[in-house]
């Protein structure tokens, strides 16, 4: 119930802000918090609920993108169906990636490495197949109008990914209060045991991959109605794989709130960088591999961990004074 | 002819030229507290994960309820009923007591309220009641050792394998878990444990296993197997139930 308070509360609170500010600068900036947000959530579906690292969802989103286009260029259809068929593609795809690496037990660096391998395969395939435009991408033509899924101003994607994140959070909560979200996270601690206690890792490890590559897919689809561009390396290139993992271990996996904390935190922080180094090819990549580094060995637990440390340290206190 | 609960047939596993388990063959009756003990490295906890399903025998069957599971996976087991336990604890140590148990709860129970209600129940049948908020990672070896067959008890498990929960704990801990283990058994579960603590397994089982290098080499009461000259060498040595014998006449 309180999580369900707390997403109510953040609904309102961006939603608000996304209708009473009226600076593009503001609002590309929340616009970009929030695509960095949904990221983040939909690896933190399978990564920090289910202990499955993948170093390659970008394969979800990229198959999202090229879907969203791809239907509207060459299929003809209307930008909302086109983003239903996407997300349902990139679900597709995780589907059969998972079922391949699930049922063959890979976990841990394994896991990692095969998502990155079939991410890269994408990426070459879709560097040489004639209708996804090769090397030179697809373009999708600008027709601003909300019944095209293209807006205008900014405000009409933040509203939009507000949307998403809000269906994420409201996913991520229901993990936290289910019988799946507890088989996911009894497997993520300790498969042996929880197959023991009669849970079939490969189905609900499989089940969490494909929430995941959904949401990865809506991701991809926004991406590809928001800049109308898209070619394999922004699609399938490990730079989003990386935003997406990077905003989950910041903020602190298998949390709610984390995911919503490291992707503004890493938002912010490339916002800085580029404002001191200017256009400094890569800078950002460096900034985020050094953080991460730091994360991982000082603070494992990400910043909601660091909340939950300082709650139980004053708890400790209180319990002292009486 | 008593109703055979578990009947393990001539089960063998190799790990290369390491025969582990070797023809072993045993049946467990029904409502019955039985142990299987033997030195380290006899096999025993080898013979667990064949019974179980984490390992597929090279050769041999296990009939749980009249039904041959040979190589079924471990968690189509704990549905039909039969739930192991781990030697080395293997706690889901971000959550709490009361969310680990629930995990083996909900194997029956959708509901989360309901399934973390049922976490309570379990929890004071095993002494637990008190830690239920606690992270699992917190709680002490004997804490843990009573998740772990809190968690499998939770299951509404018909067999439980346990191995070993009384290693690692000391004398006046393992006073405490007998009776808990006991009171299992008078709840109609049946039980098979591997167990060292020979004080448990004379308190407790009513037949005993001895395996030795893989094979059985004895069984019996417990009072029967303590005494028997091939068990005593197993575990001290060849030759010493000779010179225990000299040395008492």
């Amino acid at each position: 119930m309180k999580d369900v308070a707390a997403i109510a509360l953040f609904v309102l609170v961006i939603g608000a802000a996304a209708v009473a500010l009226d600076s593009g600068v503001a609002l590309t900036f929340m616009m970009m918090a929030l695509y960095a947000t949904l990221l983040a959530q939909a690896w933190n579906l399978l990564g920090g609920f289910g202990g499955q690292f993948s170093f390659g969802h970008a394969l979800f989103f990229g198959s999202g993108a090229y879907v969203q286009a791809i239907a509207q260029l060459s299929g003809g259809l209307n930008a909302w169906l086109a983003l239903a068929l996407a997300v349902g593609s990139a679900a597709l795809v995780a589907l059969g990636v998972g079922a391949l690496a699930f049922r063959y037990g890979l976990k841990g660096s394994y896991f990692a490495l095969v998502t990155l391998a079939f991410a890269e395969v994408f990426r070459i395939v879709a560097l040489s197949l004639p209708f996804t435009g090769g090397g030179v991408g697809l373009m999708l033509p600008l027709r601003a109008s909300a019944a095209n899924l293209q807006f205008g101003s900014p405000r009409g994607y933040v509203l939009l990914l507000l949307a998403f994140v809000t269906l994420a959070l409201m996913v991520t909560a229901w993990l936290r209060h289910s019988r799946f979200g507890a088989r996911l996270q009894a497997i993520r601690d300790n498969e042996d045991a929880a197959r023991a206690l009669g849970i079939a890792p490969f189905q609900v490890k499989l089940a969490a991959c494909v929430l995941s590559g959904a949401f990865m897919g809506a991701a991809g689809a926004f991406y590809a109605q928001a800049f109308q561009y898209i070619d394999p390396a922004l699609a399938f290139g490990p730079t989003t794989s990386v935003e997406a993992l990077l905003g989950a271990i910041v903020g602190g996996m298998g949390t709610l709130w984390g995911p919503v904390l490291g992707a503004l935190s890493l938002h912010l922080l490339s916002e800085a960088t580029r404002n001191l180094f200017g256009a400094l090819p890569g800078i950002n990549m460096v900034i985020y591999g050094s953080v991460l580094v730091l994360i991982v060995m000082f603070m494992p637990r990400g910043i909601a961990g660091l909340g939950l440390s300082v709650r139980a340290f004053w708890g400790r206190q209180g319990a002292g004074d009486d | 002819m008593t109703d055979v609960l578990l009947d393990v047939r001539d089960l063998s596993i190799a790990f290369g030229g390491l025969r582990a388990v070797e023809g072993v063959s045993l049946a467990v009756s029904r409502g019955s507290l039985a142990a299987l003990i033997g030195p380290n490295g006899a096999g025993k906890t080898t013979l667990f994960a064949l019974v179980s399903g984490f390992l597929r025998p090279d050769r041999g069957s296990v009939r749980f309820d009249g039904r041959n599971i040979t190589g079924v996976a471990p968690h189509l087991n704990a549905r039909a009923g039969m739930t192991r336990t781990f030697q080395i604890v293997q706690p889901f140590a971000t959550q709490t007591v009361r969310e680990n148990i629930a995990v083996g709860a909900h194997l029956h129970i959708a509901g989360r309220a309901a399934a973390l209600a049922e976490a309570e129940r379990v929890a004071a049948r095993v002494g637990l009641a008190s830690q239920l908020d606690k992270p699992a990672a917190d709680l002490t070896v004997a804490g843990r050792k009573r998740l772990e067959l809190a968690r499998a008890l939770a299951t509404r498990a018909r067999l439980l394998l346990l191995d070993e929960v009384l290693a690692g704990l000391n004398p006046q801990e393992i006073a405490e878990m007998i009776p808990v283990v006991r009171g299992l058994a008078d709840t109609g579960v049946t039980v098979l444990m591997i167990e060292h603590v020979m004080q448990a397994v004379m308190n407790l089982a009513q037949h005993v296993w001895v395996l030795a290098q893989g094979r059985l080499i004895a069984e019996g009461s417990p009072a029967e197997v303590t005494r028997d000259p091939a068990v005593i060498e197993a575990y001290l040595g060849h030759g010493t139930a000779e010179r225990l014998r000299r040395a008492a006449g």
